[in-house]
């Protein structure tokens, strides 16, 4: 029986924020209803992927595959394996927890700020189901418009700066893709199915140009240094939700892109580029690190420091062994619990002081005790405590590291201090101390809607953190698959 | 059985739970009495799993599988043996005491609820490291002692010493962690495993005795030493060893029964359990072993050096707390690790009486900790002085007192480690002895200077406001003893540092550890010992005729002449030796290097690689310089598209021209 799970997965959103957007912007209550109806429908027909899922395979599994584009056989091909579903679970919570946060926060648009969000949310969820290069490559561009609106239009006072700054960036990233997915598609023998492309067999001066192309687009998204400048500028002007799917969702396009694209297709470029990727990754880890430590701004600070942890995702697909893998995959799921948690928490301060800088708070815990209470918890999530989801991820890939050298390791490792530093110094001027501006004194503690976004995400990071296995089982045979594609000399076309 | 290894660090959670997630909507008496009820049911359990073990019965087995990656398991589990089981009663029990304690001390704090709740979550998370059967379960309960006593440090988080003090306590423990986390990376690598059990059978089995590992080209290092350094280095963090000492002095700015509890009595010491734990593995390594015993010396006698000038009764028993950890850390390094876990009993014991007792005093003088304004207290806190003099007593060395057997077997043991030619064995036995002579000297100082001598104190003088229960007391002016709560602990802990010593003929020399700490076959310095040992009483008479002794009477004395006999002399000392004196008020400097160096230097190094990296060359030239070269270009060549037709035609023109050139020329080249 043909299942339609994924495509609802990808359409109920998107038909949702449709519907969001027909409902107007005279009546932005009915809007807000419709948005979280909307949102969390997207979450229930996702749930089904998790109980479905069949752990023992690594085959892409609830495949739906109908002719799109006849003519250039494109087609709406879609399958997940068990990275796809976790990321897929984490945007549909993240939606939900983005809809309840801007509910009364939001006042200007409110029906098309929830309904960019859906929209997004549906786009997001086809590029990790889409198996049909280009399907996944309409995606993939699809989702800078409703991000390019978020930013540029409930953004801060640099927004279009941010804006333009931001999809001139990640476009001109991906337009070397398209290049490549199309060389792709001739040598395929007219094919952009990935399980056509997985098989094609090509020397290795094609995969190198193949792999930049690919590289430079999902380096962008990651962002791995040094294109990742856009980054703070659009978080510090992102409205919070923006700021929370952008880290929580939007990043992790580029490192799902590394493992499905450029690991299988081109795995002997993979191989051969993988001490400069590596060494991008612990550039990321450690420079960036410093320069969070020094941001003034907390929305800056945090946008640097998701830089560094998600270097470790790139660092860990790059060691090729499935502990790395898999260490990156989960450092993707927690990132997106962890930075969106925290740029939450920026956010609620914002929302009653309209300031992000860090010399304007000091002693937020006189007033607002369970706020500093959770903003504590993510803090020390942030700084990769065991116990929470930050450190299941930066834990494997640790130790897959030193498997392949020390020194990488050492250098990776150091996040166990620079991570600590600048989280919780950060923390220590604005919650901690005396009260010095007179505006601290006026805040108030967390309203319901706030302690629930919150409250739910401090229970997946705990979850996480404890008993991380069931995300490993998901995920088991998938990395195994990933990492038997990416085999160097599978594909290797010899005496071309 | 089984269900009660799990009750022990439960419970504790339980109430940590209670207190701290209701904190705002229970009574102060509650969540007393919850925190409290729960720390005596884990207590029990622990004296049951103690009493069991004692029986024979060990336990090694996982509770559940935390994640499968790859081919590695990874899984929380309990490994109850003598050694745990010994930590599981210790750390209960001084926990115990301290909840009570803390009822009193704390009495009139708004975070008192909270205050509960940190404490019992720091028990659950020290007895989760001290049960653990792998390495990361052990980290994990690492971090989380280190994650509780940052948030006990900053408890009062509006003084702006106390989150100083607990972000760098963090980040200084981070540090060691750093090289544990590594550590722990290796053996995962080398061993495929981070079960203890399966570890340390390799190790003995010399399963990595001729493996080396190249850290820098051209230098092939003993993996094993590399692994016990690493590990050794987290142990450095967490046990406050130099030069990661620095945290510790600072942590005082928490409250007292902390001070007693994490600082002193349990936390700072799990890097000396967990070497322990480690003794397979630093058994196979020579050069690590000195290496833990010369770091372990150093701490030890220049820490105590500090000691001497400090005025804050806290931090006298605080560098007396990092000397004595010295003390432990040289026991490890001479392969004496039952008698460093025997110092590591007594000293908890002995020091949380010398904490507690050094809190009471400072409720009785309204949060007064300077000396120089005590004196003559002890006719107004009887108990307290009593008790506190126990501890001095034993923190000293003195026979019969606790803290005399530990200690004097760590200094035979390190002078066997000598005798065997043991690197840096000589250096540990003098670091050792002198260290016996100051501990002698402060630990009476601290004694007569608060308690003895001139009232000091204004019995009319408003002590400081704090943030903090500020209502101890009932403001009448002359000091008095504290209530039942906090007297009673002191009393409950003072009968163990007494004679928790004695039991050291089977704890250190009999067969007390079984097969939970090992030691190899070569290390004898512990089997002499043995054999030299007799019993507890010919142990204290032959005392009587031994260096140390005299060297804490010493000590004892000096103390009673300078404070007693020649109160004047202190200032006269202070002038003649000034060099000194600022040395080690400095503390030899390692505060302001540390800020100067490594907070300074990452900060300018931050600001470095932010302003000019990122904004001038990433930004500045490659992103805008991008968009300006695109502004540029398209403002020339608008200029080529004028509009007007003699433009166009004379371009028209050129390029005719050229292409007629081209061809032209390709056209003879073709020909040649």
């Amino acid at each position: 029986m043909e299942t339609v799970i994924l495509s609802l997965v990808i359409w109920v959103p998107i038909v949702a924020g449709l519907l969001v957007l027909a409902a107007g912007e005279t009546r932005p209550q009915v809007a807000r209803v419709l948005a979280l109806l909307g949102s969390l429908a997207g979450l229930a027909v996702a749930v089904p992927l998790w109980t479905g899922f069949d752990r023992s395979s690594g085959d892409f599994q609830f495949v739906e595959l109908k002719p799109w584009i006849d003519t250039f056989n494109v087609n709406y091909h879609l399958g997940i394996d068990g990275m796809s579903l976790l990321l897929i679970l984490l945007n549909c919570l993240t939606t939900v927890l983005v809809v309840i946060a801007g509910w009364d926060v939001i006042k200007q648009r409110v029906s098309q700020y929830m309904a960019a969000f859906l929209i997004l949310s549906g786009l997001m969820n086809g590029v990790f189901c889409a198996l049909d290069a280009l399907l996944f490559y309409v995606f993939f561009e699809a989702t800078l418009i409703p991000m390019f609106i978020i930013i540029g239009v409930w953004g801060g006072p640099n927004r279009v700066y941010a804006a333009v700054k931001f999809f001139l960036y990640t476009l001109m990233g991906s337009l070397l893709t398209l290049i490549a997915l199309i060389y792709l598609y001739n040598a395929a023998n007219g094919s952009f199915s990935l399980f056509d492309l997985y098989e094609v067999q090509l020397p290795l001066s094609v995969q190198v140009p193949i792999f930049i192309a690919f590289m430079v687009a999902f380096a962008v998204k990651v962002p791995m240094w040094p294109v990742h400048t856009w980054l703070p500028d659009a978080h510090v002007e992102a409205p919070t939700g923006g700021s929370v799917v952008l880290a929580a969702v939007m990043l992790k396009l580029g490192g799902y892109g590394f493992l499905r694209l450029s690991l299988p297709i081109v795995p002997d470029a993979s191989h051969e580029l993988a001490g400069f990727v590596i060494a991008l990754s612990l550039i990321a880890v450690v420079y960036i690190g410093l320069v969070a430590l020094v941001q003034a701004d907390m929305k800056k600070l945090i946008a640097y420091s998701s830089i560094s942890h998600m270097g470790f995702v790139t660092l860990g697909i790059f060691i090729f062994s499935a502990q790395g893998v898999e260490g990156a995959i989960l450092q993707m799921i927690s990132h997106g619990f962890i930075s969106g948690a925290m740029f939450l928490c920026v956010g609620v301060m914002y929302d009653r002081m309209h300031s992000r800088m860090i010399a304007d708070y000091g002693g937020v815990a006189n007033k607002m005790p369970v706020f500093a209470a959770l903003f504590m918890f993510f803090a020390m999530a942030n700084s990769g405590l065991p116990g929470t989801s930050g450190f299941v991820g930066e834990w494997l890939v640790i130790l897959a590291t030193m498997q392949v050298n020390f020194w990488y390791a050492a250098l990776a490792a150091s996040t166990l201090i620079f991570g600590a530093a600048y989280t919780l110094w950060m923390y220590k001027r604005v919650v901690f101390g005396a009260i010095v501006n007179p505006h601290v004194a006026e805040l108030t503690d967390l309203n319901g809607r706030e302690m629930l976004v919150l409250g739910v995400l401090a229970i997946a990071v705990l979850m996480m953190g404890l008993w991380p296995a069931p995300l490993g089982e998901v995920l088991h045979e998938s990395v195994n698959e990933i990492l038997r594609l990416a085999t160097p000399g599978r594909k290797l076309l010899i005496g071309m | 059985m089984q269900t009660l290894y799990l009750v022990v660090p439960l419970a504790p959670l339980f109430g940590a739970l209670v207190s701290g997630l209701l904190c705002m909507k229970i009574s102060n008496r509650a969540a007393h009495t919850v925190t409290i009820a729960c720390m005596v049911i884990s207590t029990a359990a622990a004296a049951m799993v103690f009493s069991d073990v004692r029986e024979g019965h060990t336990f090694n087995g996982a509770l559940y599988t935390w994640l499968v990656s790859g081919t590695t398991h990874y899984e929380i589990g309990f490994l109850i043996d003598q050694l745990s089981a010994t930590m599981m009663v210790i750390v209960t029990f001084v926990s115990l005491m301290v909840h009570i304690y803390t009822i009193g001390y704390m009495a009139d704090d708004p975070g008192y609820n909270r205050f509960f709740s940190y404490i019992s979550l720091f028990t659950f998370s020290m007895l989760m490291l001290v049960m653990s059967n792998n390495f990361l379960q052990l980290f994990f309960g690492w971090e989380a002692v280190g994650l509780v006593s940052y948030l006990l440090i900053g408890f009062w988080y509006t003084r702006p010493t106390a989150i100083y003090a607990n972000l760098k306590a963090f980040l200084v423990n981070r540090v060691g962690d750093f090289g544990f986390l590594l550590g722990i990376a290796l053996v995962l690598m080398y061993f495929g495993t981070l079960d203890y059990q399966s570890v340390f059978d390799n190790a003995k089995a010399g399963a990595l005795a001729a493996n080396t590992i190249e850290l820098l080209p051209g230098q092939a290092w003993s993996l094993i030493t590399v692994i016990c350094i690493l590990l050794f280095v987290g142990a450095m963090g967490k046990s406050a060893q130099f030069p990661l000492h620095v945290w510790l002095p600072d942590s005082m700015e928490g409250p007292t029964p902390i001070s007693a509890l994490i600082h002193a009595a349990t936390m700072v010491t799990a890097g000396i359990f967990m070497v322990a734990r480690m003794s397979p593995l630093f058994e196979l390594s020579q050069t690590a072993l000195s290496f833990v015993m010369v770091i372990g010396a150093i701490t030890c006698f220049f820490m105590a050096l500090i000691a001497t000038v400090q005025y804050d009764i806290k931090r006298v028993v605080a560098y007396s707390t990092l000397s004595q950890l010295g003390y432990m850390t040289m026991a490890l390094g001479a392969s004496a690790y039952s008698v460093a876990i025997f110092h590591l009993m007594t000293h908890a014991f002995f020091k949380a009486v010398l904490f507690l007792g050094a809190g009471s005093v400072i409720i009785a003088m309204h949060h007064e900790q300077d000396m120089r304004k005590m004196g003559g207290l002890r006719k107004y806190l009887p108990i307290t002085y009593l008790t506190m003099l126990i501890g001095a007593l034993a923190n000293a060395g003195f026979p019969p007192f606790a803290g005399f057997f530990s200690k004097d077997s760590i200094v035979e043991a390190v002078h066997e480690a000598h005798a065997a030619g043991v690197p840096g064995a000589l250096f540990a036995y003098l670091a050792a002895l002198g260290g016996v002579f100051v501990g002698g000297f402060y630990s009476f100082r601290l004694v007569f200077f608060a308690f003895h001598g001139k009232e000091r104190f204004d019995t009319h003088a408003h002590a400081a406001p704090h943030g903090h229960g500020g209502a101890h007391g009932k403001h009448n002016h002359v000091p008095h003893e504290s209530p039942w709560v906090v007297t009673l602990p002191l009393i409950l802990l003072a009968i163990p540092s007494v004679c928790a010593g004695w039991v050291i003929g089977d704890f250190v020399y009999g067969n007390y550890f079984g097969d939970s700490i090992y030691v190899a076959e070569n290390h004898e310095g512990l089997k002499r010992m043995a054999e030299a040992f007799h019993g507890v009483l010919p142990m204290i008479l032959h005392s009587v005729s031994t260096l140390p002794f005299w060297l804490a009477l010493a000590g004892a004395g000096l103390a009673w002449f300078i404070y007693i006999v020649r109160p004047d002399l202190p200032g006269v000392l202070r002038a003649k030796w000034g060099v000194l004196v600022t040395v080690l008020e400095q503390k030899y400097g390692f505060d302001r290097f540390n800020d100067w160096f490594f907070a300074g230097g990452a900060r300018l190094l931050g600001n470095g690689l932010w302003k000019i990296g990122d904004v001038m060359v990433i930004d500045g030239l490659f992103v805008n310089g991008a968009a300006r070269l695109v502004g540029w270009s398209s403002t020339v060549i608008r200029k080529v598209q004028s509009g007007y037709i003699y433009h166009y035609a004379f371009a028209m023109i050129i390029g005719i021209l050229l292409l007629m050139s081209v061809w032209l020329f390709g056209a003879v080249y073709m020909y040649q």
